[in-house]
């Protein structure tokens, strides 16, 4: 067994949340880099250089990539023969998320209560997925999630029937109705199989998923490729104002499911798809 | 085309405006977002003044983030307009000269721009650090409970945005 000072994940968190907020990862600055040189409207090409310029002055003078610096998801990997001490685990990711928000000049979106709505004002709580795992680590994926985005998502409770050409026709349907809205270029995350709340954790989860990087079964591979394919085909375009570059990446994640359904969820996330991981 | 002008807009600024016209303004705005707008409409529900006087002047759809010291604004990129549909066509119509956000509008929001002769502009969604080197000056003017949904007075200088809904109804959006 191995015991874990849980000050050590509230420090652990708050870093994460200043570096995330200001400084893209590689990933993602590549697809950026390859848009660029794969637009062809001139349009789309002068909106791809203003975000380039926009990362270079994040990361510079420390202003957030986007002032929307989301709401905070977690997703922590605990292995089983870990031991927190010092306090409870939850108060201790929050209390990483407030220090980081604060210290960070991060904006504060969240707010206490979805109808009555007064704002927390240090951005909590996180949204915080955990997992047990073997061994003795603890794995803490941050990815804040802006709403612009999060708004455009959708849930598709599809029919076995359905098949493969109802997941196509689901991820088009949802990337045109998002449009301009989601902010593009965007990432697309779809989780198929599970349950109704199974499918949309694994599309939130596929955004955390490299870009660049692909499926290791076959036929999502190809999905993933296709997908993109066809979106760019749409000619929405960086800031939906027409090119061919719409989408940076499409990630798809799947789970067994039951013999009755196929459900499946497309998490959108713009062009500022901020992901971070750190191993305590 | 491109174009420079001076923020607030004249009427005959707005009917020369045409979707895909990329415009610098210079000069001031006011930002709103979903609870300043919420608020607003409450206001004039009750018959009550509203805090700042809208007439002529453009709403830019934005919360900032926090100002480190020594700078007027953290970053300081649009929101998504389409919130805000359920209350610009009330606002348009007490004069309201424009708005800037990003993403579409609904019929009524393009019907408001075509009777009041404004606009809707878009500005680069996800770009708050570079649009905030455009902001000069920030100030707020109410509602500061709301944090980062407080009204604000900007001051701005050169800030980039693309006509996506002209005077004459026509939407850059509807042509792609």
């Amino acid at each position: 067994m191995r015991e874990v000072d849980l000050q050590v994940i509230t420090d652990t968190i708050r870093e994460m949340c200043i570096e995330v907020n200001h400084n893209l990862s590689p990933d993602m600055k590549k697809a950026l880099d390859d848009a660029t040189n794969k637009e062809e409207s001139e349009l789309g090409k002068k909106i791809l250089g203003q975000l380039q310029e926009n990362l270079v002055i994040a990361k510079e003078e420390m202003i957030p990539i986007c002032q929307d610096t989301g709401m905070a998801v977690i997703f922590i990997e605990i292995g089983q023969d870990v031991h927190f001490v010092n306090g409870n685990l939850e108060d201790a990711i929050n209390e990483g998320v407030r220090r980081g928000y604060v210290d960070g000049y991060l904006r504060k979106s969240v707010v206490d209560d979805p109808v009555i709505r007064n704002n927390t004002k240090d951005n909590t709580p996180a949204v915080i997925h955990y997992s047990i795992v073997p061994g003795e680590n603890v794995k803490i994926t941050l990815a804040p999630k802006g709403f612009g985005s999060e708004n455009m998502s959708k849930v598709y409770m599809l029919k076995p029937a359905d098949g493969i050409e109802g997941i196509k026709a689901s991820i088009i349907s949802a990337v045109k109705d998002a449009g301009p809205n989601a902010c593009p270029p965007i990432v697309v995350g779809v989780g198929v199989g599970g349950t109704f709340e199974k499918c949309a954790i694994m599309s939130k989860k596929a955004l955390t998923r490299e870009v660049g990087v692909h499926s290791e079964i076959p036929y999502v591979k190809d999905l993933e490729i296709e997908m993109l394919e066809k979106i760019n085909e749409l000619g929405i375009g960086p800031g939906g104002l027409g090119g061919k570059v719409t989408a940076l990446a499409v990630n798809v994640e799947t789970y067994p499911t039951h013999i009755a359904g196929m459900p499946m969820a497309v998490n959108i996330c713009c062009h500022v798809n901020r992901h971070i991981v750190r191993e305590v | 085309m491109t174009k420079y002008l001076t923020a607030p807009l004249s009427k005959e600024d707005c009917a020369d405006l045409r979707i895909g016209d990329y415009v610098y303004l210079t000069g001031t705005m006011y930002t709103a977002r979903d609870a300043a707008h919420k608020r607003m409409i409450e206001t004039l529900d009750r018959g009550e003044e509203l805090p700042v006087d809208i007439k002529g002047q453009l709403i830019y759809y934005m919360g900032p983030s926090p100002a480190r010291e020594g700078r007027p604004i953290g970053s300081a990129g649009p929101t998504t307009a389409g919130r805000m549909d359920k209350y610009a066509p009330t606002l348009l119509d007490l004069g309201l000269g424009g708005m800037i956000g990003k993403g579409k509008r609904t019929q009524a929001v393009s019907d408001a721009i075509v009777r009041n002769n404004s606009v809707y502009f878009a500005a680069v969604g996800g770009a708050g650090a570079l649009l905030s080197k455009s902001i000069t000056a920030s100030e707020v003017v109410a509602y500061d409970d709301l944090g980062t949904e407080a009204i604000r007075k900007l001051t701005v200088e050169n800030f980039p945005v693309i006509v996506v809904i002209d005077s004459k109804g026509d939407n850059l959006y509807a042509t792609i």
